[in-house]
């Protein structure tokens, strides 16, 4: 690029000014944003993406990552704002196109954290194979004292995406479809993404380190679906957990669904930190696993595809769906006893002691 | 099922069938409630065994009157009170505190005593209250702080002390008319501080085994087989099935710790009153750290909700589903008392774990959770 050299505020945070519109935002624009997600519709820097139109059917989505702290083990806010949107629109069975990315920066944030999530949202974009063509920046005021803000600078930043997908007509995919004898499948290790960032914010550490599973999953989901119209119904299961699909399924499908823990996929550490804050790990958060429900004559192949893919290797058939009254979800727990599981209440605290 | 798992439920059956009546074993700790029913152990049990929830959730034994006093605290302007996340949903007579922080309030959550005493280093023209809550297991964590903070003459630090202690409260529910106790599963977080030997005076005023136990299913059954063992050969002693991380004296470096910076009192416990000797208020040295003195802030009354049966259910005396707001008025979603506010209430675990065939609130309980 052939601007001058920015006339960032040594300081190395980005001020007010840089949303005001003027030569600095064109900097902030130019020089740290543009750059690492490159592509010929996002450097016309027009007012919108030009996309080619497709045939068929639209899928279209958005989210919006407000996570503290910015950066954590296994990713960062760039790689849960593309990921979660890509796995938004992927578990409607369709294939994201395009994204587009709203970033809202307090002022104080340093530009080289800026820089770093830039790159991941750059390295997990080329990832899940799909561009980010359109944005918008704002720098919003400092929302805390300085002496605090200091502490908390790299807390200011919060960042929107859309996507948009293709969804080919063959695909059927949705909770109506869901009957009893389905089976009930996971593509790995449940409760990592949650754990890690609240053992961070706690301070915890552990011998092996807790990483978030914060990925693009269209890639294993085009793999399931090219296999036939086993698989029923797909979602990504971030808040709530895995219960929180599990709640969903049973609610909406008046289904009960029952699932066996020492089949459910959870890593030492995970269990671990769970135990050691008080949480069931059903109940926290994933940045990376779908809950898929697939007719069982289906359940085996669909089990082996995922295996195949580097991030189904922990795949596992983690319980089935059933008819019985209520509709309620049980869990067969490790110890051999039976307990119902629950949609948590807003978010599950570390407890006391 | 492992095979220890198996063998010690076999065990467990042939214990029932010998002692042959009605067995009511409290286990005290909240940590054990909720592994109780997240294992589902309660389904595995003998018919004539029954285990009753304790008083042992730290939040579900604040007072009102303490609930209360932190939100006038908080409701001062500038001050700052940090506490635990459990202690937010907590309903006072004027609202929670979560409620409180909507309306602009100073209020953040921390995980430790530490977290608390950082932030008031950190703000240093803000005063900082930190809501000292919990049994043997968090106040050695307070009274480090304390001291700290006394060392380096922090101004802007103060605790509201809620602390409790174990063995003072299980005493009084054994004073009870119709206590119906047969043995206790003695918390493990709170005996690797206070030791197994602290539970002596129950076993020798009250004749009643008492066991420590460990978390996992397999440790919690040992423990009540422990307890079953002795009743059945009409023995009453004191058990340690939780050797790994409990000792006979405790933890002499936290223990010296309590009694440098803090002295016994009498204490208010929810729906219990107020119990002899029960709590901890700071030692004379310590007194500028009072947040109640500082801040001229009197404790009032307590008037718990007129339906709500949580004095009974901590009592062990009546199960959630015994009182009427269980699962109608009284959910997760909207607590009306303490034992449904936090993750380690009997109310919360019985609500979120039991299946509502089980319960007399039924499915529609089961449902609103759900919807």
């Amino acid at each position: 690029m052939s601007s001058p050299p920015s006339p960032a505020p040594k300081s190395g945070r980005v001020v007010l000014a840089h949303g005001g519109g003027g030569e600095l935002m064109n900097h902030l624009i130019r020089d740290h944003i543009v750059p690492p997600l490159a592509n010929d519709v996002l450097n016309a820097l027009s007012d919108g993406a030009v996309l080619p139109r497709p045939a068929g059917r639209l899928v279209f989505t958005t989210d919006t990552y407000v996570v503290t702290p910015l950066e954590f083990p296994g990713g960062d806010i760039g790689r849960l704002a593309v990921a979660g949107t890509v796995n938004d629109v992927a578990v409607m069975g369709a294939r994201p196109q395009a994204l587009s990315m709203g970033l809202v920066i307090e002022e104080g944030l340093p530009f080289e954290v800026l820089d770093r999530v830039m790159a991941s949202v750059a390295a997990t974009a080329t990832e899940a194979g799909v561009a980010v063509v359109t944005g918008d920046t704002k720098v919003i005021e400092r929302r805390r004292p300085a002496d605090e803000q200091a502490r908390a600078a790299a807390d200011g930043l919060f960042i929107n995406t859309a996507g948009v997908g293709t969804l080919d007509p063959a695909i059927q995919l949705g909770l109506e479809h869901i009957q009893p004898g389905d089976s009930v499948l996971v593509n790995g290790t449940i409760a990592d993404h949650g754990l890690a960032v609240m053992s961070l914010r706690n301070g915890i550490e552990f011998d092996s380190p807790l990483c978030s599973d914060a990925a693009p999953l269209n890639g294993l989901i085009a793999g399931l679906l090219e296999l036939g119209d086993g698989v029923r119904f797909l979602r990504d299961a971030t808040r709530g957990g895995v219960a929180g699909v599990f709640a969903d399924i049973c609610d909406h499908c008046g289904l009960s669904v029952e699932i066996v823990e020492p089949r459910v996929p959870l890593s030492p550490t995970a269990r671990h930190a769970a135990e050691m804050l008080g949480l069931d790990p059903l109940n926290v958060a994933n940045e990376g696993k779908v809950v898929c429900v697939v007719a069982a004559e289906a359940a085996g192949d669909v089990l082996a595809a995922m295996h195949r893919h580097p991030l189904g290797r922990n795949a596992a058939c983690i319980g089935s769906i059933t008819a019985g009254t209520p509709a309620l979800v049980e869990l067969i727990t490790r110890a051999g006893g039976r307990r119902i599981v629950q949609r948590p209440y807003g978010e599950d605290l570390p407890r006391i002691c | 099922m492992t095979g220890r798992i198996a063998d010690l439920r076999s065990e467990l059956a042939d214990l029932c069938k010998r002692v042959d009546r009605r067995v009511q074993i409290m286990e005290v700790c909240g940590t054990h409630t909720v592994s109780i029913f997240r294992s589902g152990l309660r389904s595995m049990l003998p018919s004539n065994l029954r285990l009753i929830s304790g008083p042992g959730c730290p939040v579900c034994v604040t007072a009102q009157r303490h609930i209360d006093a932190a939100i006038e605290l908080a409701s001062r302007p500038g001050v700052v009170v940090a506490t635990y996340g459990d202690m937010m949903r907590v309903p006072g007579k004027l609202g929670s505190l979560e409620a409180k922080r909507a309306e602009g309030a100073l209020i953040r959550v921390v995980n430790s005593a530490r977290t608390a005493l950082d932030l008031a280093r950190r703000e240093p023209d803000r005063p900082v209250v930190f809501l000292a809550v919990g049994f043997e297991t968090t106040a050695p964590a307070t009274a480090a702080t304390v001291l700290e903070a006394e060392r380096d003459g922090l101004q802007n630090f103060s605790v509201l002390m809620c602390h409790k202690l174990v063995v003072p409260a299980m005493l009084a529910l054994l004073a009870g008319e119709d206590a119906a106790i047969d043995g206790f599963l003695c918390p493990g977080h709170v005996s690797v501080i206070i030791g197994s030997d602290a539970y002596q005076p129950i076993v020798s005023k009250h004749a009643k085994p008492c066991v420590v136990a460990g978390f996992e299913p397999e440790q919690i059954l040992e423990g009540l087989r422990a307890i079953l063992e002795q009743l059945g050969a009409g023995r009453a002693e004191l058990g340690n099935a939780y050797r790994a991380a409990v000792t006979d004296a405790g933890n002499r470096v936290a223990l010296e710790l309590l009694e440098r910076v803090f002295v016994p009192a009498d204490a208010p416990w929810r729906a219990l009153g107020v119990i002899p000797d029960s709590g901890l208020d700071l030692a004379a040295p310590f007194e500028r750290f009072d947040a109640l003195a500082r801040f001229e802030v009197t404790l009032g009354t307590d008037e718990d909700h007129p339906e709500c049966l949580c004095g009974e259910v901590i009592q062990g005396k009546a199960e959630p589903v015994e009182c009427p707001s269980f699962g109608n008025a009284c959910t997760p979603l909207e607590p009306i008392g303490p034992c449904m506010v936090s993750s380690e209430g009997t109310c919360a675990a019985w609500y979120k774990y039991n299946r509502p065939s089980a319960t007399t609130a039924g499915p529609a309980g089961a449902k609103e959770a759900r919807a």
